[in-house]
């Protein structure tokens, strides 16, 4: 266990922000929670620059897509603690078609390269990211495909189709 | 050491202190002995191919010990592993500095036919962007296999035309893929 437990964690957290910040569980002692696009940036400040907390490193930003649903679209970002030894997730989750967030690069240069990886998979647009392009896909590419829409498997391949099994 | 076996003479006519047979056949062999290959090796393919390069297996005894690690210099490109997309075009620009004659020979499922990645991020053979002359199965091939291929390119090289390069059919094909 860490220095800060999560119930002092949790409390810190409620104390500043309110109803603003929801708790989502506690999986495997990770303590995650759920916010708005409107406030994420100033929770990860917060969480940054408390003198108590000094979650300095943002280990990831990474996304999700749940499809059926109303905010398909979910970011995620990993924040870790070094000095109290303690870890902490947050999650947006947002309506497809208006996939707009604040970018993180005003604290963390980290990441830059993160949000470039989630916008390149998942079409997450960081508002006033410096350099918003895809990062390890092709640049032609025109899909988004870790979204549940495009199909994992490339179009141009015809050695699989079902005629060549008798099928 | 009296079991050295020299390559036979190509057919021709033979007489008393004269032999007279095409210059396409004489160079034929000379290449397909002595090709330098280009190893692009991404994966576990390579693995195996270093394997054929080494003792036990010796790719030195078909004559292709020389690697030539610029493709300026190369008369056979070995592609083996996997090529991503994004590495299509660095392969494309490889060939495209070979000089003729050259040769392609795709090592592996992978290289062959994109294999187990049947996925976005992966090509789905290399002959969606260049032109391949001999494909080894396998996943990865063994030793072996990679050699047979090898032994497969060196017939190509001895019965090709010399004017390979002129040939209708060969530009056709080069056209087809956008080169030249």
């Amino acid at each position: 266990m860490g220095k800060i437990s999560n119930e002092d964690l949790l409390k810190k957290i409620s104390d500043k922000f309110h109803d603003q910040v929801t708790t989502v569980g506690e999986p495997f002692g990770l303590l995650t929670l759920e916010t708005g696009r409107e406030q994420i940036i100033d929770v990860l400040s917060y969480l940054k620059n408390d003198a108590a907390l000094q979650f300095i490193f943002l280990t990831d930003i990474t996304a999700i897509h749940y499809p059926g649903i109303e905010r398909q679209i979910g970011i995620i970002y990993h924040l870790h603690s070094p000095v109290n030894n303690v870890r902490i997730r947050l999650k947006v989750f947002l309506n497809d078609g208006d996939v707009h967030i604040p970018t993180a690069t005003v604290l963390w240069n980290g990441a830059n390269w993160m949000e470039r990886e989630t916008y390149d998979f998942f079409g997450v647009i960081f508002d006033g990211h410096p350099d918003l392009r895809r990062i390890l896909n092709v640049d032609d590419m025109v899909a988004f495909p870790m979204r549940k829409e495009f199909p994992l498997e490339d179009p141009n391949r015809v050695d699989k189709k079902d005629y060549f099994f008798g099928r | 050491m009296n079991d050295i076996q020299l390559v036979d003479a190509p057919a021709g006519v033979e007489g008393a202190g004269f032999f007279a047979t095409s210059v396409d056949k004489v160079i034929g062999i000379g290449r397909s002995y002595s090709l330098w290959p280009l190893p692009f090796a991404t994966s576990c393919c390579g693995i195996e191919f270093m394997a054929t390069m080494s003792p036990h297996y010796d790719l030195a005894r078909f004559g292709a010990e020389r690697l030539s690690f610029s493709p300026r210099q190369a008369d056979l490109l070995m592609v083996m592993g996997t090529i991503a997309k994004k590495m299509g075009p660095v392969l494309r620009q490889v060939y495209l500095q070979m000089a003729e004659p050259r040769w392609v020979m795709a090592v592996g499922a992978c290289a062959s036919s994109g294999g187990i990645f049947d996925t976005y991020s992966v090509l789905q053979g290399i002959d969606e962007i260049i032109p391949v002359d001999v494909y080894v199965p396998g996943c990865p091939p063994r030793p072996e296999a990679i050699i047979d291929g090898f032994m497969d390119i060196q017939k190509l090289v001895q019965t090709e035309s010399l004017r390979r390069r002129n040939e209708p059919k060969y530009q056709e094909l080069l056209a087809s893929y956008g080169i030249l």
